[in-house]
């Protein structure tokens, strides 16, 4: 029983951490409407960061914050090549993709390990102080339960105020946007720009909780990211009270319990990313692809 | 004042598609005309409203608000003192906001969007109020979202937003075209009525020959990229719809329509 309680608690830990990478790609994808592949460079580059910084000594808490800021310029580079160069919404994202995969081998190399001599958010100096009768494994999902809560509530409220509602307007009807004399361009880098500094701070966070960078972690992130997306959204169709930030965490902690199961099952981990794919089909499928609002007229 | 001068606008520039739809075009708008605009389609009245608000660029000419050149103005710059609603009624509001939320960011037009509270409670009584005027019953559905409103309704709401802020000039772009005849009369008065209580110039593109005799202080028929006619005052009110129709028909059988 002990066991089973112990995975499952892993499980929702996983979920939770990966709910940072699906709250950016709620931005991008459901309320931006735009198909952000940069998703994948943005997320390993939040974590070749955090190893090298780790790695370093520097605090740890700090790096979560500098996570944060060069996922942000990630999301820029996206934004800009987008916006200002007017090159199309999926090959934007694929160029500061490829970029991105060269710059994280840069900055940390293929692999990078780290010392247990080192700390992490979940074993440094506050969190021992606050929840230093756990072990290991609760204060780690205890410390995963604050961040995805911490982002959640964070998100809800800026989508409350003025710049957060018209980040919403953009995506929904940019014409309106235009029509309130603000340049709807510069509303989608900004939002390309929360949304890739949230996928970098969630690469950070799986970097001190494995306490390793690996150059190839990115691949297949976006597809994870919208999966949860729509799992979330599609779950919760019926009751329109629920908010996208709610949807989407219960969407990763699905996901992953699903995924959990399959290699429970049995399933070879090599066979992980097949599943992942014919997984997110199916979601599309029954879930009548309840994501991506339908083509707009250029009216 | 609105001035259009020696506006050239060429489509397809280069390409054997190349149609030259304005050469050296001229148009002045006066503070306080409400200029009530027909024609055939392709003859101009959309891409004039286009130039005007920044919507498709020019090949020469200059565009001119109270003398200042803004032909290079990108559009949104544009939009801060200019109005605008389309023929399509989705176009004006966001569909997956509240009304509330669209007149909300609507009331905040001219003003940094930054990050206090974008629903602010006391000027929920200031939009029933302004709802209450439309008089459709609108005011109960604040918090209704505009997707699920029917094309009346939302296009009601968007004149609405569009006249919420100080604006220097009003578009409307064949805005009743796509309701049925007996909503299209009623957001006709409604604009009627807006543009006389806020005392708007305005531009409003039409199919309707009964809209464009009734309504407005000026009348424009356009054809082919040039005004062919263009009565005001004493002049318009005089104008029936059989005058503007024959003329119509006149300019149809020459295109061989």
């Amino acid at each position: 029983m002990s066991v089973f309680l112990d995975l499952a608690v892993s499980t929702v830990t996983q979920g939770l951490i990966y709910a940072l990478l699906s709250y950016g790609v709620l931005i991008t994808y459901r309320i931006l409407d735009f198909p952000d592949l940069s998703v994948d460079g943005s997320f390993p580059l939040g974590a070749a960061v955090t190893a090298v910084l780790l790695a370093k000594g520097v605090d740890p808490y700090l790096t979560l914050l500098i996570a944060i800021a060069v996922g942000a310029l990630a999301g820029l580079a996206t934004g800009i090549i987008h916006v200002r160069l007017k090159v199309r919404d999926l090959l934007a994202g694929i160029i500061t993709m490829t970029a991105l995969f060269s710059i994280n081998l840069q900055i940390a190399g293929s692999n990078l390990m780290i010392d247990r001599s080192f700390d992490t958010i979940f074993t440094g100096a506050p969190v021992m102080a606050l929840f230093g009768g756990m072990n290991l494994m609760y204060r780690k999902f205890v410390i995963s339960l604050i961040l995805a809560v911490l982002f959640k509530l964070i998100l809800d409220l800026f989508f409350s105020t003025k710049c957060g509602m018209l980040l919403r307007a953009t995506g929904d009807n940019a014409t309106v946007v235009t029509s309130l004399a603000v340049d709807q361009g510069r509303m989608k880098i900004l939002g390309l720009v929360i949304a890739n500094a949230l996928v970098s701070l969630c690469g950070a966070v799986v970097c001190h909780e494995q306490r390793a960078f690996n150059s190839t972690m990115g691949t297949g992130q976006v597809v994870f990211g919208l999966a949860t997306v729509i799992i979330g959204t599609t779950i919760f169709k019926k009751l329109p009270f629920v908010k996208g930030t709610t949807a989407v965490v219960v969407g990763s902690i699905l996901y992953k319990v699903c995924i959990q199961i399959a290699i429970s099952l049995g399933l070879p981990a090599n066979l992980l990313k097949l599943v992942t794919a014919v997984l997110f089909l199916i979601i599309l499928v029954f879930g009548n692809a309840g994501g991506r609002k339908k083509v707009k007229s250029n009216a | 004042m609105l001035e259009l001068k020696n506006v050239t606008k060429i489509y397809n520039q280069g390409l054997v598609t190349e149609a030259c739809l304005f050469r050296d075009f001229n148009l002045t708008v006066r503070d306080g005309e409400f200029v009530a605009i027909v024609g055939s389609n392709g003859s101009g009245k959309t891409s004039m409203l286009n130039i005007i608000c920044g919507s498709i660029p020019v090949e020469s000419g200059q565009v001119l608000i109270d003398g200042r050149d803004i032909t290079r103005t990108p559009d949104f710059k544009r939009y801060a003192r200019i109005g605008r609603i389309f023929q399509n009624p989705a176009t004006g509001t966001c569909p997956e906001l509240t009304m509330l939320e669209n007149l909300s960011l609507a009331d905040n037009k001219g003003k940094p969007f930054g990050l206090s509270r974008a629903v602010s409670k006391k000027r929920i009584d200031f939009f029933r109020d302004q709802l209450a005027g439309l008089q459709l019953g609108l005011e109960d559905k604040l918090h209704v979202k505009m997707g699920a409103l029917s094309g009346g309704q939302r296009q009601a709401v968007a004149l609405l937003m569009a006249t919420l802020s100080p604006l220097d000039f009003l578009i409307l772009d064949e805005h009743t075209a796509a309701l049925d005849p007996h909503t299209a009369e009623v957001i006709m008065e409604l604009t009627n009525r807006v543009v006389q209580e806020k005392k708007l110039t305005a531009m409003m593109v039409t199919h309707n020959l009964r809209y464009a005799v009734e309504y407005g202080t000026r009348m424009l028929m356009m054809d082919r990229g040039q005004i062919v006619l263009d009565v005001a005052g004493e002049e318009k009110a005089n104008t029936k719809i059989e005058d503007i129709l024959e003329i119509f028909n006149r300019i149809s059988i020459e295109c061989g329509n």
